[in-house]
C-alpha cells in the first residue's frame, strides 16, 4: 500500500499536489464564507477556457523541441488584429468572431512562420530570445495601434480622431457569443457551453494532429533532432511546424480570450500573456521538453480555478486586490522551479 | 639502479563487477620515456585515471593494488593529489582557455600574485597578478620546449598543432613535476608537427622528466620509447625495453584472439557473389575525431563485410557518410543507381538502413517507448502502420501487434511494447535498434559496434541475429572495433588505417597481418605477402 | 583603411545608435542647453546601474536580470531609513550600509538559484526578477501594516494596508549629488556622484587584474576547464551574482537620491531592461562587456531616450510614437543581442569541431 502511494505521489509530482491540496482548502473556505461555492465555480469555468487556448499552444512548441513559448504575444498579436478588422466593420455575434477568426489564421500562421524561421538559428535559447521579440513586437505594436488605418468611432479616440483607445469594449459587437452559446444553468453554476465546446474541440484537434504521422514526426524531432535526421527528417521543418502551431493557437486563443472577457486591451495588455500560461502548463506536469495535450488541460483548471477561488476567498480575509500579485508569485515560482530541475539527459 | 619514479603493481579495477584492468604491472624510471600501446578499451585510459585520482574511479569502489611514487606508496584521490606530487597530465581534450593568452593558460590557477591594500583586509584571492613574473616564468617554459611562439599571444589565434606544446608548457611549469603523461598527443597533429613534438618529449625526457606516453602510433614507439608496456582487454600483455620488440610483433600482440568468442559463428566458407551492390569510390567523410579521405570499396551482394581498424582512424565514417549523417564527398553506387550523398532521406528510400554506434544518441528516442523506436523511421519513410485516409494517423493496433511480435522476435526483454526505452539494458537496447532496421526490410544493412556496452550474454545473442538477417538475403556491413567479432561472422574484412583504406584480409588471415594493417603497414613492407585488394 | 573597418565591425551596435541618436537630435530641435542638462542627470543616476552588470557577463553568468533584486534591496533599505528620519549624505551611507546585507542575502539566493539552471542563467534571473518583484509587492501591498506592524502616516494610510504608492525622499534627495556642484549654464553638474561612478569604473578595472577576477574570467569562458584547473567555479559564479547585486542596491539607492521620490510598486520595474538595453546598446554582448561599453551606452540610450518625444513629434506627429519607440528599441537590442549570442555559440561549436577534424 505504501508504495502505491508512494507511486501516485512521484507520478503526480510535489508542486501537483500541493497546489491541489491548497485549492481544496480554499474552496473549503469558501464554503464556510458567504460567497457562492457555484458561482465561485462558475467563473472558473469561464477562466478555464478563455485561457484554455494559450495553454494547448504550449504543447507544440514544446514538443516539437523549441521550448515553453514565450513568445506567445507574437500569436496574441495576430488574434488582436483579427478582433479589431472584425469591430472595425462592426460584425456582430458568431460572425464577427468568426470574421476574427478568418483574420487572425492566416495572420498568425505568417507571423509564426517568420517566427519560426528565426528560432531556427537560435536553437538552445528560444526561451530567452522569444521572450524579448514578443516583448519587442507588443511594443512596436503599439506604435501600429497609435497609427493604424482605423476609423471605427468605437474604437479610436474621440479628440484628435487618429490612433486606437487602450481599451474596448467587444458588448456590442461580439462579446459573450460563444460563451452564451447553449449555456445551461445547473445547480447555480453556470455553464458556458459554447466556449468549453470550442475548447474541447481545439484540444481535440490538436490531440489528434499529434497522433498523425507529421505530429508524430515533430514529436521525434524534438525529443532526439540526431534520430530524426538519421530517419530523414528535416528539423527546421517540423520545427516550424510547431512554432506556426502555437502561434496560430496563440492567435484563436486571443480572439475567444476577448470574446470571453468582453474587452480587448491593446498596447501593453498582451505584454505578459506567457507567463501564465508557461506556469499553466507547467503545473500540469509538463517540462520544458516534454508536454502532453492533457498537462495543459490539468493545468489550466488547476491555475485558473485557484486564482479564481483564491481572490475572494483572500479578499475576505485581507483588504486589497491581491489575485493579480498572486498570479505573478504562483506563475514566475512555477516557472523557477521548471528551469532548475534538472531532467535527464540535460547537464549544461 | 635509482628508485623509479613510478610504480603501478598488481593494479586491478572492475567497474559493477565488469573486470576491466587485471593485475597490470607498470614501471616508469627517471628520465625515461615509457609508452604504452594498446586498443581503444584496452585499458589505458582506466589506468592513467587511477593514477591521476580521477572521481570516475574514486566514486566507483577505487582500485586495488599498489601505486608508488619514489618508493614511496601513495593513494590519490583527486587529481590535486595527484599534481601535488608531481604529475602532470596533458589529456586528450584540449584543456586550454581560448580568451587567454599563452601565459594565462600555463599559469591557470597558479598565477603569481603580490599583495595589496585590499588583500591584507579581504584575503589572498584580492592580490594583484604579477604579469611581469608570469610572463618570464612561461618564456623559460616555451624556451625549455624550444617553442618560439610569444607568450602574450591569444591562444584562440593559434594553430592547432601549437596548443599541445602549450599544455606541456603548463606542466613543465610546475616545478615539482616528475612524471609527465601524454594522452595520445599526436592523434591531431600532422606529421612534420608530430616529428618536433617527439624530439620535444625527448629533450624533456633528457632533462630528466619521465614520460608515460600512450599512443597508437607504433613508428612513434620505436622512434622514442625506451620502455614499453602493450595492454589488451584490461590484461598486460607484454613488457620490456624496446630493443626487444619489433612492429609486426607489437602489432599482432595488439589484437590477439579473445577467449570467449573464439570461434566462428558462421562456418561456411561461402562463395563470393559476383554482383556488387554497393561501389564506394574516393569517398570523404567529415565525421569528426573519424575522418575519411577517400576510399575505394565495394560490396558484394549477400556478403557480410566487416571494417574493422583503430578508433579513430575512420572506420565509423564509412557508414555514417553514405547514409548522410556527416557531410560527404565522393561517389557511392547502390545497384547501379547513385546515391546523393548528404541525404540521409534518400539513403533510406533506395533500402539502406543503418543501426548507428551511437544507440542513445543516434539510434534511439529514449523518451519513447519500445513500440514506436521500433515503427518510427517506417513509418516515416515508407508510409507504414498509418490508417488509411487523408489524416495519416498512427495506427495504434498495427504498431502494436507489430511490435508485440518484434519482442518475441529478437527476444527483447522488457514489460511490454509501452516500455521506455531509456529503462532497458544495453543489450536490449540493441534489439531494439536492430528491430527497428529490421522493420524496414532493407536490402543493405550498415551495423555500427553493435555490441559495444552489451553483456556477454547478449552480445552472441546481437550477432547471431544479424548473420540469421543476412542468411534472408540482406547484405549486410559490419563495423566494429573487435576484431574477433568481426572475424566471427564477416566473409571478408577490410581494414582502415588513417581515413584509407589498408587492406582487405580473410576472417581467418593470421594475427600479424591483422595487427600490421591497422597499424597501417602493408604486408609488402613487412615482407609478409601480397595484399589483397578485393 | 582595415583599422578603420575593423574598428567599425567591432562597434557596429553603437555607431549605428549613434547615427539614430543624432537624427532625433536633429528632429527634436531642443535646446542645447537642455540636452546636455537632462544628459548629465541621467548619467549621473544611472551609470552606477549599468556599471554593474559588466562583472557577472565576464563571469560566465550573461546579462543579470536579476539586478532588480539588488534595486528592491537598495528600496527596502530607503524605505527604512525614511521611516528612521536619516537624512543627509550621513543618512544616505548608512542607508548604502543597511541595504548591503540584504543585497549580500539576495545575491546568495540568486547565484545558488542560478546555479541550478546553467545553460539557462538569463531566463532564470529574468524569472526571478519577476517573482522578487511579486514577493516584494505581496509585502509592502499587504503585509506591511497588517501582518507586520508598521505605523508611520508618511509611509502608509493607517485605514488601508501596505505602503503609499509614492514615499517622499526629501530627507536624503540630492544628498549625493549636491555635495559639490559645478554650474554649467543651467545644468548643475554632480561632481560627487560622477567621482563615485569614476570610482566603481576603476575598481572593477581593478578587480580584473586581481586573482579573484582572473578565476571570473576562466569560469566565464569555460567552465569545465577552469573546474579541472581547481577553479572552484560554483562558488564563483554566486560571489558574481552577490558583486552584481550589492552593486545594483547602490545603484538604485542613487538613482532615487537623484528623483526624490520613490514609486514603492514601480521605480524598480524597467531597472533591469533599461540597464540591460543600455549595456548593450554601448556594444556589449552576452559574453563581453567593458567599462567603456557601459559608460558609451547609458549615454547613448539615455539621449535616445529624452530625444524621442520630441522626435516623434516632429516626425510623426505624436510624442507618444516617440516614447513607444524607445520601449521598442530597449526591447529590441536585447532581442537581438540574444538572438546574435545565440546564433554564435552554434557556429562556434561548429567552427570548434571543424578544428579537429582538419587538424
Amino acid at each position: 500500500m505504501k508504495d502505491r502511494l508512494i507511486k501516485i505521489y512521484h507520478g503526480f509530482g510535489l508542486p501537483r499536489l500541493i497546489i491541489s491540496v491548497f485549492l481544496l482548502a480554499l474552496i473549503i473556505v469558501a464554503a464556510g464564507t458567504d460567497l457562492s461555492v457555484p458561482g465561485l465555480l462558475s467563473d472558473s469555468l469561464v477562466r478555464i477556457g478563455q485561457n484554455g487556448i494559450y495553454v494547448l499552444a504550449m504543447i507544440p512548441s514544446i514538443q516539437a523541441g523549441a521550448g515553453l513559448n514565450f513568445g506567445l504575444p507574437v500569436g496574441v498579436i495576430a488574434g488582436m488584429v483579427g478582433v479589431l478588422v472584425s469591430m472595425e466593420n462592426s460584425l456582430i455575434g458568431f460572425g464577427g468572431f468568426l470574421v476574427a477568426l478568418l483574420v487572425a489564421i492566416p495572420l498568425g500562421t505568417i507571423a509564426g512562420y517568420l517566427y519560426s524561421l528565426l528560432l531556427n538559428r537560435v536553437a538552445g535559447q528560444e526561451m530567452m530570445v522569444g521572450t524579448y521579440v514578443g516583448f519587442s513586437v507588443v511594443a512596436g505594436m503599439c506604435i501600429f495601434w497609435l497609427m493604424a488605418p482605423f476609423s471605427n468611432p468605437a474604437l479610436i479616440w474621440p479628440v484628435g480622431g487618429q490612433g486606437l483607445r487602450v481599451t474596448l469594449t467587444l458588448a456590442d459587437t461580439f462579446g459573450g457569443t460563444l460563451n452564451n452559446f447553449l449555456a445551461f444553468q445547473i445547480f447555480g453554476l453556470t455553464v458556458p457551453t459554447g466556449l468549453l465546446l470550442f475548447y474541447a474541440l481545439l484540444a481535440f484537434l490538436l490531440w489528434l494532429f499529434l497522433r498523425s504521422k507529421p505530429g508524430v514526426a515533430m514529436e521525434v524531432v524534438g525529443r532526439n533532432p540526431r534520430f530524426a535526421v538519421a530517419s530523414g527528417l528535416n528539423i527546421n521543418s517540423y520545427r516550424s511546424v510547431g512554432i506556426v502551431l502555437s502561434t496560430v493557437l496563440a492567435a484563436i486563443g486571443y480572439v475567444v480570450y476577448a470574446q470571453s472577457f468582453g474587452f480587448a486591451q491593446l498596447y501593453n495588455g498582451p505584454l505578459m500573456t506567457a507567463f501564465p500560461a508557461v506556469a499553466a502548463v507547467l503545473i500540469g506536469g509538463a517540462s520544458t521538453r516534454e508536454a502532453k495535450v492533457v498537462n495543459a488541460i490539468i493545468g489550466v483548471i488547476l491555475f485558473q480555478t485557484l486564482l479564481t477561488v483564491a481572490m475572494p476567498v483572500t479578499n475576505q480575509l485581507v483588504e486589497g486586490n491581491i489575485s493579480e500579485i498572486a498570479r505573478v508569485i504562483v506563475s514566475n515560482g512555477m516557472i523557477l522551479y521548471a528551469l532548475t530541475r534538472v531532467t535527464g539527459g540535460e547537464q549544461a | 639502479m635509482s628508485v623509479p619514479v613510478l610504480e603501478m603493481k598488481a593494479i586491478s579495477k572492475s567497474f559493477y563487477g565488469n573486470q576491466v584492468l587485471n593485475n597490470i604491472n607498470l614501471t616508469v624510471n627517471k628520465g625515461e620515456i615509457h609508452c604504452l600501446v594498446g586498443e581503444n578499451g584496452a585499458g589505458k585510459s582506466t589506468l592513467m585515471n587511477i593514477l591521476f585520482g580521477m572521481s570516475v574511479i574514486t566514486d566507483t569502489g577505487g582500485y586495488d593494488g599498489d601505486i608508488l611514487i619514489n618508493g614511496s606508496s601513495v593513494a590519490f584521490n583527486s587529481p590535486k593529489a595527484a599534481i601535488e606530487a608531481g604529475i602532470g597530465m596533458v589529456h586528450q581534450e584540449f584543456m586550454l582557455l581560448p580568451g587567454f593568452t599563452v601565459t594565462e593558460n600555463i599559469k591557470l590557477n597558479r598565477e603569481d600574485t603580490k599583495p595589496n591594500v585590499f588583500s591584507r583586509v579581504l584575503g589572498r584571492k584580492m592580490e594583484t597578478l604579477n604579469r611581469k613574473k608570469m610572463a618570464s616564468d612561461a618564456r623559460n617554459a616555451l624556451d625549455k620546449l624550444g617553442m618560439s611562439i610569444d607568450e602574450w599571444v591569444p591562444v584562440a589565434g593559434l594553430p592547432v598543432g601549437y596548443l599541445q606544446f602549450v599544455e606541456i608548457a603548463r606542466e613543465i611549469d610546475k616545478e615539482n613535476l616528475q612524471l609527465l603523461v601524454l594522452d595520445e598527443p599526436t592523434a591531431v597533429l600532422t606529421e612534420s608537427e608530430a616529428e618536433q613534438f617527439l624530439t620535444v618529449v625527448q629533450r624533456l625526457a633528457d632533462s630528466g622528466i619521465s614520460i608515460l606516453f600512450i599512443t597508437h602510433r607504433l613508428d612513434e614507439v620505436m622512434a622514442v620509447a625506451n620502455q614499453i608496456t602493450i595492454l589488451k582487454d584490461g590484461e598486460l600483455v607484454r613488457s620490456g625495453r624496446t630493443g626487444e620488440f619489433t612492429i609486426a610483433q607489437m602489432a599482432e600482440l595488439m589484437v590477439g584472439r579473445k577467449v570467449e568468442t573464439s570461434g566462428r559463428i558462421s562456418s561456411e566458407k561461402r562463395e563470393k557473389a559476383n554482383t556488387k551492390v554497393l561501389e564506394v569510390r574516393d569517398l570523404a567523410v567529415d565525421m569528426p575525431g573519424e575522418r575519411l579521405r577517400g576510399i575505394d570499396l565495394d560490396v558484394y551482394e549477400g556478403e557480410i563485410l566487416g571494417i574493422g581498424g583503430l578508433a579513430g582512424h575512420g572506420k565509423i565514417a564509412l557508414a555514417n557518410g553514405v547514409m548522410g549523417l556527416y557531410t560527404s564527398r565522393g561517389q557511392v553506387r547502390y545497384q547501379g543507381i547513385d546515391v546523393p550523398l548528404n541525404n540521409p532521406r534518400e539513403a533510406l528510400n533506395l533500402g539502406l538502413a543503418f543501426v548507428s554506434e551511437d544507440r542513445r544518441g543516434v539510434g534511439l528516442v529514449l523518451e519513447d517507448s519500445i513500440a514506436n523506436n521500433i515503427v518510427l523511421t517506417s513509418m516515416q519513410t515508407q508510409e507504414k502502420f498509418l490508417k488509411p485516409g487523408p489524416l495519416k494517423l498512427k495506427d495504434q493496433k498495427q504498431i502494436t501487434a507489430h511490435a508485440l511480435e518484434s519482442i518475441e522476435r529478437f527476444d527483447i526483454r522488457c514489460t511490454g511494447p509501452e516500455q521506455i526505452v531509456r529503462r532497458l539494458s544495453g543489450g536490449n537496447q540493441q534489439k531494439v535498434c536492430i528491430a527497428r532496421a529490421f522493420t524496414q526490410n532493407p536490402k543493405l544493412l550498415f551495423v555500427s559496434e553493435p555490441t559495444r556496452g552489451i553483456d556477454v550474454g547478449a552480445k552472441s545473442r546481437v550477432l547471431e541475429l544479424i548473420v540469421e538477417l543476412n542468411r534472408m538475403g540482406v547484405t549486410v556491413v559490419i563495423t566494429s572495433s573487435e576484431l574477433a567479432e568481426l572475424r566471427s561472422i564477416s566473409d571478408r574484412i577490410a581494414i582502415i588505417y588513417e581515413g584509407k583504406l589498408s587492406g582487405i584480409l580473410a576472417p581467418d588471415a593470421p594475427d600479424v597481418e591483422y595487427g600490421l594493417l591497422m597499424a597501417g603497414k602493408s604486408l609488402e613492407e613487412v615482407g609478409i605477402g601480397e595484399r589483397q585488394t578485393n | 583603411m582595415s583599422h578603420v573597418k575593423k574598428f567599425v565591425a567591432r562597434n557596429a551596435v553603437p555607431i549605428l545608435f549613434a547615427i539614430v541618436c543624432l537624427l532625433g537630435v536633429y528632429y527634436a530641435k531642443m535646446p542645447g542647453q537642455f540636452l546636455f542638462m537632462e544628459i548629465v542627470k541621467r548619467m549621473a543616476r544611472n551609470s552606477f546601474l549599468v556599471l554593474s552588470l559588466i562583472i557577472p557577463v565576464v563571469a560566465g553568468m550573461g546579462l543579470n536580470f536579476g539586478i532588480v533584486l539588488g534595486a528592491l534591496a537598495g528600496q527596502i533599505a530607503l524605505i527604512l531609513s525614511t521611516h528612521w528620519e536619516w537624512a543627509g549624505i550621513g543618512g544616505l551611507a548608512l542607508t548604502a550600509l543597511l541595504a548591503t546585507p540584504m543585497a549580500v542575502v539576495f545575491g546568495m539566493l540568486a547565484g545558488t538559484v542560478l546555479n541550478k539552471a546553467k545553460g539557462r542563467e538569463m531566463i532564470t534571473s529574468m524569472v526571478m526578477g519577476f517573482f522578487a518583484n511579486g514577493i516584494y509587492q505581496f509585502v509592502f501591498l499587504f503585509l506591511v501594516g497588517t501582518v507586520i506592524p508598521f505605523e508611520n502616516e508618511a509611509l502608509r494610510i493607517s485605514t488601508s494596508p501596505g505602503l503609499r504608492n509614492t514615499v517622499n525622499l526629501s530627507r536624503i534627495r540630492g544628498a549625493l549629488d549636491n555635495i559639490w556642484t559645478i554650474q554649467y549654464g543651467f545644468t548643475k553638474i554632480p561632481i560627487v556622484t560622477f567621482l563615485i561612478i569614476a570610482l566603481l569604473a576603476i575598481a572593477i578595472w581593478a578587480f580584473f587584474k586581481t586573482k579573484l577576477g582572473q578565476d571570473f574570467r576562466a569560469v566565464g569562458q569555460d567552465r569545465h576547464i577552469a573546474g579541472v584547473a581547481g577553479i572552484q567555479t560554483d562558488r564563483n559564479r554566486v560571489l558574481a551574482i552577490v558583486f552584481s547585486t550589492v552593486l545594483a542596491a547602490w545603484g538604485q539607492i542613487i538613482f532615487l537620491q537623484n528623483i526624490g521620490t520613490l514609486n514603492t510598486y514601480n521605480s524598480h520595474e524597467q531597472v533591469g531592461t533599461f540597464a540591460i538595453a543600455a549595456l548593450l546598446i554601448g556594444g556589449a554582448s552576452v559574453t563581453r562587456a567593458t567599462i567603456g561599453q557601459a559608460l558609451m551606452g547609458t549615454f547613448l540610450f539615455h539621449l535616445l531616450f529624452v530625444v524621442s518625444p520630441s522626435a516623434g513629434q516632429a516626425i510623426f506627429g505624436s510624442a507618444q510614437v516617440g516614447e513607444y519607440f524607445r520601449v521598442f528599441v530597449a526591447y529590441g537590442i536585447i532581442a537581438i543581442s540574444l538572438a546574435l549570442h545565440a546564433w554564435r555559440s552554434k557556429s562556434l561549436v561548429k567552427a570548434s569541431m571543424e578544428e579537429d577534424v582538419s587538424a
